[in-house]
């Protein structure tokens, strides 16, 4: 029992990626051999990216002990914001930077609320999550504005690969997807992160700026997510102000499922990315085997549940295990 | 200079509208084991929390080994080789061991602006080494504080303030909510502090253990001192009496 314990805490993705290999498998037999061929797996591997970095920054501030509830808002304005600028003259680098800038302040505003005032980021995070959404629409002017024509399509959405098999985004999900873990694991401050999460009483007391911590975690989950709503704009052509609705949930999801911890400490990388990975082949596994669409959000719905009482369950075994020692 | 390693003046503390330390003025001498006692309230934790740096004093003046400081956060203390060991809170207990040595002082192969990254042969085999200094039996640092014991969390929290060198061990009930035979093992660590020249703080509710492992007794009550004899000087009737 200690030993399962322990690998749950160390690999908490393990179950999901044991999971996500018999839903492969599963579809594979039911979609008569579709699922896997390369059309279908370069549609699934090309949106993957968006919802994979907004999955990886809210698991990481779920390891600092936070939520975000905004990131889908930020999704969507990060983009509109860019796409005001650039019809305003701006190039795009800057417009990128600016973009990229202003989530980082929304994060910046979420966290620095949320511990000055001592408030759930669940609340602070809601209200953002309305407030960044109206603001999309307003600077929206109401219609989505015109892309210019000469976007650099080529570093962020283009295919490339053997037979074409990825856009260029999945590259930049890759690439977060590793430094990020290693800063998880290999950094000083990946162990405060962790620390923060994990028993805030002792990582205040043992010096940790857990404050600090917990603010760079909120802008790193905004900037992704920021991030990853530009690389939906640039794939669709279009910033529309809807997108990303109810995205915010849907990475909450895939964190838990990931094997993140709701109270703090525990969770990986690895895990928001095998949590996205579920959801996605669930959404196309089930189209691919001729299931009721509808039944898509039962499955996630019930796999979220279904993580989060196994995660209690170990908490709870991990508690009598203490008593015990 | 005297032979204190911490000597506070008139320090007070109110918490709205509470005055929780009333002008403490004490020395805390080098090499000494001093147990600090009181009722629920009396300002024992307070006084140590100024001196952790988790909170600051409204007035008053600390010296460490005869300068004047200022302790404005835990790192400060910890800096002014000050370490604090709680009743509960010194582990994150999701985490192993070895990372729990050295949360907030991890040792890092580079780094700019202080975040760098981890040095983890250097972590592993000095982990190895602190708890072996502490005599815990550990079979291996790398496992979770969430599996170990009480009294064995409160061990690698001693063994951490040994590897960092603390001169002042401060351990504010360390003892509560552990078994007779890991309350033991805790008392004796606090024992062995003299040897390894450190000046230990204990704080505890249980005058049998306060006897048993301090030098000088020291007793508080609504925020004052209200006894400081050395233990032979004293019985555990007479520090009853005064609180
Ligand atoms: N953070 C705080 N905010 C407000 N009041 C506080 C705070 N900490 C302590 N106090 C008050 O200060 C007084 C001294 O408390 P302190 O915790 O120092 O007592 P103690 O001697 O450590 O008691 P115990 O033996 O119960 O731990 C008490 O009246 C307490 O209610
Ligand atoms: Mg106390």
């Amino acid at each position: 029992m200690k030993r399962l314990f322990k690998t749950y805490l160390e690999k908490p993705e393990l179950a999901g990626l044991i999971l996500l290999v018999l839903l492969v498998v599963l579809f594979q037999v039911r979609s008569h051999g579709v699922f896997l061929n390369q059309d279908n797996l370069r549609g699934i591997l090309g949106i993957l990216p968006e919802a994979g970095l907004v999955a990886i920054g809210v698991t990481i501030l779920m390891i600092s002990g936070e939520f975000d509830l905004s990131v889908g808002s930020v999704f969507a304005l990060m983009p509109m914001t860019m796409a005001v600028l650039m019809v305003h003259g701006w190039p795009f680098p800057l417009a990128l930077l600016a973009g990229l800038l202003v989530s980082a302040a929304i994060g910046f505003i979420n966290g620095y609320i949320t511990i000055r005032f001592a408030i759930p980021s669940f609340i602070t995070t809601l209200g953002m999550l309305f407030m960044a959404r109206s603001l999309t629409v307003v600077v929206s002017g109401g219609f989505p504005p015109l892309l210019p024509a000469d976007l650099p399509t080529w570093l962020f959405t283009s295919f490339v690969g053997p037979g074409n098999m990825f856009r260029m985004s999945f590259l930049w999900f890759v690439a977060v997807a590793v430094l990020t873990s290693l800063m998880l694991s290999r950094t000083n401050f990946g162990n405060w992160i962790k620390a923060t999460g994990g028993f805030l009483p002792a990582a205040a007391a043992m010096g940790i700026p857990t404050a600090r911590v917990k603010i760079v975690c909120f802008m790193l989950c905004s900037v992704l997510s920021g991030f990853a709503g530009m690389l939906q704009v640039l794939r669709l052509g279009s910033p529309l102000p809807s997108i990303g609705e109810g995205m915010e949930l849907q990475a909450v999801a895939s964190a838990v499922i990931g094997g993140a911890s709701l109270a703090g400490g525990i969770g990986t990388v690895m895990g928001g990315v095998v949590g996205t990975t579920l959801i996605r082949v669930i959404d196309n596994g089930l189209v691919l085997s001729h299931v009721d669409a509808n039944w898509f959000k039962f499955a996630i719905g019930f796999l979220t549940i279904f993580a989060v009482v196994a995660n209690a369950w170990m908490r709870k075994r991990a508690k009598a295990i203490k008593m015990e020692g | 200079m005297s032979d204190a390693i911490i000597s506070v003046r008139d320090l007070h503390k109110w918490y709205s509208g509470v005055h929780a330390l009333k002008g403490v003025t004490l020395d805390f001498k080098r090499g000494e084991a001093l147990g600090l006692v009181g009722d629920n309230g009396a300002g024992k934790s307070t006084l140590i929390n100024i001196l952790s740096g988790v909170h600051r004093a409204d007035q008053g003046e600390i010296k460490v080994e005869g300068r004047d400081v200022s302790i404005a956060t835990p790192r400060d203390s910890m800096d002014l080789g000050i370490e604090t060991i709680y009743q509960y809170n010194s582990m994150v207990p999701t985490m192993s061991i070895a990372r729990n040595l050295f949360i907030g002082r991890e040792p890092t192969r580079f780094s700019i602006l202080g975040v760098g990254i981890l040095d983890q042969k250097k972590m592993a085999e000095e982990s190895v080494r602190a708890i072996a200094n502490v005599d815990l039996h550990l079979r291996s640092p790398d496992a979770l504080v969430g599996e170990l014991s009480g009294g064995q969390r409160q061990g690698v929290a001693i063994a951490r303030a040994m590897h960092f060198k603390s001169k002042v061990m401060i351990l504010d009930e360390p003892t509560n909510h552990l078994s007779v035979k890991e309350t033991n093992k805790v008392i004796g660590f606090v024992r062995g502090l003299k040897e390894q020249g450190v000046t230990g703080v204990f704080i505890s509710h249980n005058m049998h253990h306060v006897f048993d492992c301090c030098d000088r007794i020291v007793a508080m009550a609504r925020g004052e001192i209200v006894l400081d004899k050395r233990i032979g000087d004293t019985s555990i009737d007479e520090v009853h009496s005064v609180l």
